[in-house]
């Protein structure tokens, strides 16, 4: 038994510190309805590599094999992002009542979600590590393989994104 | 349990993932943690542990790849929820001895296994049994570190004179499984 293996906590333990913020993460990156199939294939990657994982910070590593799994589940989609959740999250804003309780989410939240699918991937991935997921900017770095300073910068480009859309919204109310 | 880890241990049992799995019982001497690997049962873990340790030491000795997995420990869970009801004398149950020290450790755990239900041996006897009688000090302490308590009775073995010496759980866990066993 080497000392790596001595470091690692027992998978339920991880499963039981990161189970959210990977499911929050994961809605950002793919939206609510795929999320879950997504978030099994991301743990079952990580039960299957875990005795290797070792160093580092278990965190971002998580969060590596996550976005892989949303990237992976875009492209089997056949599309970079996934129009129709945008499309289905639009449709919910417009029409009132909306049924979006059924996935715990507010009619803002959905917008919300809408409008951060539209960022490009690499953008959207750092502002939801961020933002959904909790991660500090060097986390964030370490989970897309960009420096600290790069995940900054992306997070900002969304950031800056987000809110012309959010004036637009708002200009489209009054 | 959560729907969620229900399905992502279901799965990783069926790809031969989960070295480990393990549950609770609730029993009359209070909540009992036991796990299983793919050989049985591996540990039994009596109410004064905790959990954290319990399964720190597993990931640590046999595997991190560890879940909680009812569904591996229904026929454990059976059998101590018979054997505390007083319909069960005896387990019938794979054991894996991995968790204990190979050599005069185990042998005297293994000679412990085989001392039934209503019975009492001493230290000196459990010693003699694992070839060795004048260790009776080594296996007080090979006993003491069973890590498959109750399913392995070392609660059988007691001093010679009538105190019913030491047990992990606490003496009275010990005079209490005793006299569920009318071994006293």
């Amino acid at each position: 038994m080497s000392a790596i293996d001595q470091a690692l906590p027992p998978f339920q333990v991880f499963l039981d510190e990161h189970l959210e913020p990977v499911r929050a993460f994961l809605r950002g990156m793919v939206g609510p309805n795929d999320a879950e199939d997504c978030l099994q294939e991301t743990f079952m990657a990580a039960l299957r590599a875990y005795p290797r994982a070792h160093g580092g910070n278990l965190r971002s590593w998580v969060f590596t094999i996550a976005h892989r799994k949303a990237i992976d589940h875009h492209r089997a989609a056949g599309r970079e992002q996934p129009v129709a959740d945008v499309e289905r999250a639009v449709d919910r804003r417009n029409s009132a009542p909306p049924a979006d309780s059924r996935l715990g989410m507010s009619p803002r939240d959905s917008a919300i979600w809408a409008a951060v699918a539209e960022l490009p991937p690499g953008q959207r991935a750092a502002v939801v590590l961020r933002f959904a997921a909790d991660l500090r900017y060097r986390e964030v770095g370490e989970a897309l393989g960009t420096s600290e300073e790069g995940a900054r910068q992306n997070v900002h480009e969304g950031l800056k994104k987000l809110r012309r859309s959010a004036a637009e919204l708002k200009e489209m109310a009054t | 349990m959560n729907e969620f880890i229900e399905r992502l241990a279901a799965q990783a049992s069926e790809e031969g993932l989960l070295d480990v799995a393990y549950a609770t019982v609730d029993t009359p001497i209070g909540e009992v943690v036991v796990a299983a690997t793919d050989r049985g049962l591996v540990r039994v873990a009596l109410p004064g542990e905790s959990v954290d340790d319990v399964l720190n030491h597993l990931a640590q000795g046999v595997s991190p790849r560890i879940l909680a997995y009812p569904k591996r420990l229904d026929e454990a869970r059976r059998e101590l929820d018979q054997y505390f009801e007083g319909k069960r004398q005896q387990f019938d149950l794979p054991l894996d001895w991995r968790l204990s020290h190979p050599g005069f450790y185990r042998r005297v755990l293994r000679a412990t296994a085989r001392v039934r239900f209503g019975e009492v041996i001493t230290y000196t006897d459990a010693a003699k049994r694992a070839g060795s009688p004048r260790a009776f000090r080594a296996a007080g302490t090979a006993l003491g570190s069973n890590p498959i308590p109750i399913v392995v009775p070392c609660h059988r073995v007691v001093r010679s004179g009538g105190n019913i010496g030491n047990y992990g759980g606490g003496p009275e866990l010990k005079r209490y499984l005793l006299e569920h066993e009318h071994a006293l």
